[in-house]
């Protein structure tokens, strides 16, 4: 089931007594999402994510644009007849039902020509925790599972209807660490078995990256790319994906570009055709930077920590806008930290340029 | 040395609850173990503190004393039809009031109004309401004479009449108090709740049912409970609308009865009432056990 967002718009009404302009937290969001993907909604708090969420659940009224679910012209519709499963942040399982009641009450407002015999109820009840893996703790109320489990319940509850759209609102979030792995690769994995479109929404852009077909990244309620995640990993639209995107973050520094030449502060690190002369901001990516003794980016040396895998260089430069730069270089390079400086080579495919004023990545090419 | 510590510190602890003990101790436990035994001793006269034999007199006599179970008989009336009809009609005004937005702190200010009220100021207001006087009906007839009803004596008249006046003015006065709870009770219901439950189609009635009332079981099982006990207690209702001879106007309760054995004609009958009133307390505490296991299978913590 494709799902259509055409122009979609949210306004808040401004409840400031002064500044009476509307929040617009979704602002002409047009995407199309295709059938069957796993597509991750990303961005800081108060992107507009969850907005956008609640907006295709039917929670939400938009203030303008369409939503279409396949054919169907579902703005007008209410949340129930829509056919979407919703699992909500704090999962919202009702506490005084077990967790086979809990799946079962979706079904028992099918009505008419839907209703359901009791058989079939729990034929599909126990069909969707097999699914989820939780069909051994049928008995139990929710106080008595792990946060794990009951995010489980969750999903099998939003998926016994068998719905066309799987929403999911920052699922991971009250999850730790360690559970977070595992049940993201379910979620993965669910999602595979069942063919279902669904949609989720976090923060967590390691968590994006990893599990979904396509990402679209958000801030203050615009739609900033949209994409595979490594496409929009290695091909930053702007300076905020850019930001948004890996971990440790992107090094960024003020430099500019001046005779075909690329410089951060005072050292020219790359040759480059077909950009103009002016002022920009150059990211590069932790893995970007080579140790080399005469390498041209001169950095001076913090220290070094250790990874395992990797090791990751702390240096300063006077033209980062952060207050250190890091690189991970591999364990294979030695470091040697009595001296105060240390060079660098740019790999080109990990350096990125935006305009000082729009923060556009300049698309360059190397000579 | 560890030991005495313990015991050092435990002893703190008693010694901060010591003034708590000795007042609980002197007006609560001590006249209970007093009342109990009174109870038993017939003829108990409190000015010589003498009394002629233990035995179970005091309980036959009240057992059979026209009175007494006048009394009882309005109590359990009263308790039936308040406590059921009051959390009721409470709960409803507060899913009401919930729902609305427009005007609703104006409502609920309405509704509340009553708890502030003072209990024999009301009394007369309903007796302007209800009463027959030589000069008017009361307000109540108007209106049953409008819509062509003949005039009953609210006050005065037929015990059916009489009843229905008390249990009105019990409820309209236990009313605010509960919805005060209930609507505190239904703010406090997770709204991710009912956001799933629309997600899933339930209807209204489903909701309620199925999602609304469990979540605030706790809340209407303490108000059933207070609510049973407190009218089993009434007395002062009974005062304000029909004046201090209830057992001329045929509404006396139980704790009026034991009021008038107390302080009733010829310097009391401790005795009477200390039986009258060990049988009331036997009559909440078999309630409240009732309620108490009712509660396990279906209020939800």
């Amino acid at each position: 089931m494709e799902v259509v967002l055409k122009n979609l718009t949210k306004k808040f009404p401004s409840r400031d007594r002064k500044n009476h302009e509307d929040v617009i937290a979704v602002n002409d969001f047009t995407f199309e999402i295709p059938d069957g993907k796993l597509i991750g909604l990303l961005g800081p708090s108060g992107c507009g994510k969850s907005t956008t969420l609640n907006l295709i659940s039917g929670l939400l009224k938009p203030t303008s644009g369409k939503i279409f679910f396949g054919e169907d012209d579902v703005t007008d519709l209410p949340p129930e007849n829509r056919g979407i499963g919703l699992v909500f942040q704090n999962y919202a399982l009702y506490p005084h039902l077990t967790v086979k009641q809990n799946i079962l009450f979706p079904l028992q407002n099918l009505k008419g020509k839907d209703k359901l015999s009791k058989q079939e109820m729990l034929e599909k009840a126990y069909a969707a925790a097999k699914l989820v893996q939780i069909d051994e703790l049928m008995d139990r109320k929710p106080g008595e599972l792990s946060g794990g489990q009951q995010q489980r319940v969750a999903i099998a509850r939003a998926l016994v209807k068998m719905p066309r759209v799987l929403l999911l609102d920052e699922p991971l979030s009250n999850l730790d660490a360690r559970l977070r792995l595992q049940t993201r690769e379910e979620i993965r994995r669910i999602q595979r078995e069942t063919q279902i479109t669904t949609i989720f929404v976090t923060h967590d852009q390691e968590e994006a990256m990893s599990i979904s077909d396509m990402i679209v990244v958000m801030k203050e309620g615009v739609v900033q790319q949209i994409g595979k995640p490594q496409e929009v990993y290695d091909s930053p639209a702007n300076l905020f994906v850019a930001k948004f995107l890996g971990t440790p973050p992107i090094n960024v520094f003020d430099g500019q570009v001046r005779d075909n030449k690329l410089y951060i502060g005072e050292d020219a690190v790359l040759d480059i055709r077909d950009v103009a002369d002016q002022q920009v901001y150059v990211g590069v990516r932790p893995e970007g930077f080579i140790l080399q003794e005469d390498g041209p980016l001169c950095c001076s040396l913090n220290g070094v920590e250790v990874m395992g895998r990797d090791i990751s260089v702390v240096s300063t430069n006077k033209a980062a806008l952060n207050s250190t730069v890091r690189s991970i270089i591999g364990t294979e390079n030695k470091v040697n930290t009595q001296e105060p400086q240390v060079r660098f080579v740019l790999k080109p495919s990990k350096v990125f340029i935006f305009s000082k004023e729009t923060e556009e990545r300049i698309d360059f090419e190397v000579s | 040395m560890i030991r005495k510590k313990m015991i050092g510190s435990g002893l703190k602890g008693w010694l901060y609850l010591l003034p708590a003990i000795l007042f609980l101790g002197f007006f609560m436990i001590y006249p209970l173990i007093d009342v109990f035994i009174y109870s038993f001793e017939e003829a108990y006269n409190s000015a010589s503190q003498t009394y002629m034999g233990v035995g179970l007199y005091n309980y036959s006599y009240v057992l059979h004393d026209p009175y007494f179970l006048q009394a009882v008989k309005n109590t359990f009336i009263l308790v039936i039809i308040t406590v059921p009809l009051s959390t009721g009609i409470a709960l409803l005004i507060s899913v009401g009031l919930s729902s609305i937005r427009p005007l609703r702190n104006l409502f609920q200010t309405v509704y509340f109004l009553p708890y502030v009220t003072n209990t024999l100021a009301v009394g007369l207001v309903f007796m302007i309401l209800f009463k027959k006087t030589a000069y008017t009906d009361g307000l109540i007839n108007l209106i049953i004479n409008w819509f062509g009803g003949s005039s009953v004596d609210f006050i005065d008249g037929p015990y059916w009449a009489k009843m229905f006046v008390l249990c009105f003015y019990t409820i309209w006065v236990v009313l605010p108090f509960k919805i005060l709870i209930l609507t505190s009770a239904l703010s406090s219901v997770n709204q991710d709740y009912y956001k799933a439950a629309k997600v899933d189609g339930t209807s209204k009635l489903r909701t309620f049912m199925r999602i609304t009332l469990p979540m605030i079981s706790p809340m209407i099982f303490y108000l059933i409970i207070t609510g049973f006990i407190g009218a089993f207690k009434a007395y002062s209702d009974a005062v304000a609308l029909f004046g201090t001879n209830l057992n001329a106007a045929e509404m006396n309760t139980i704790v009026g009865y034991v009021y008038d054995m107390l302080y009733g004609d010829s310097g009391g009958y401790p005795s009477y009432a200390s039986a009258a009133a060990i049988i009331l307390f036997a009559i909440v505490l078999t309630i409240t056990c009732i309620n108490l296991l009712i509660s396990k299978k279906n209020v939800h913590y």
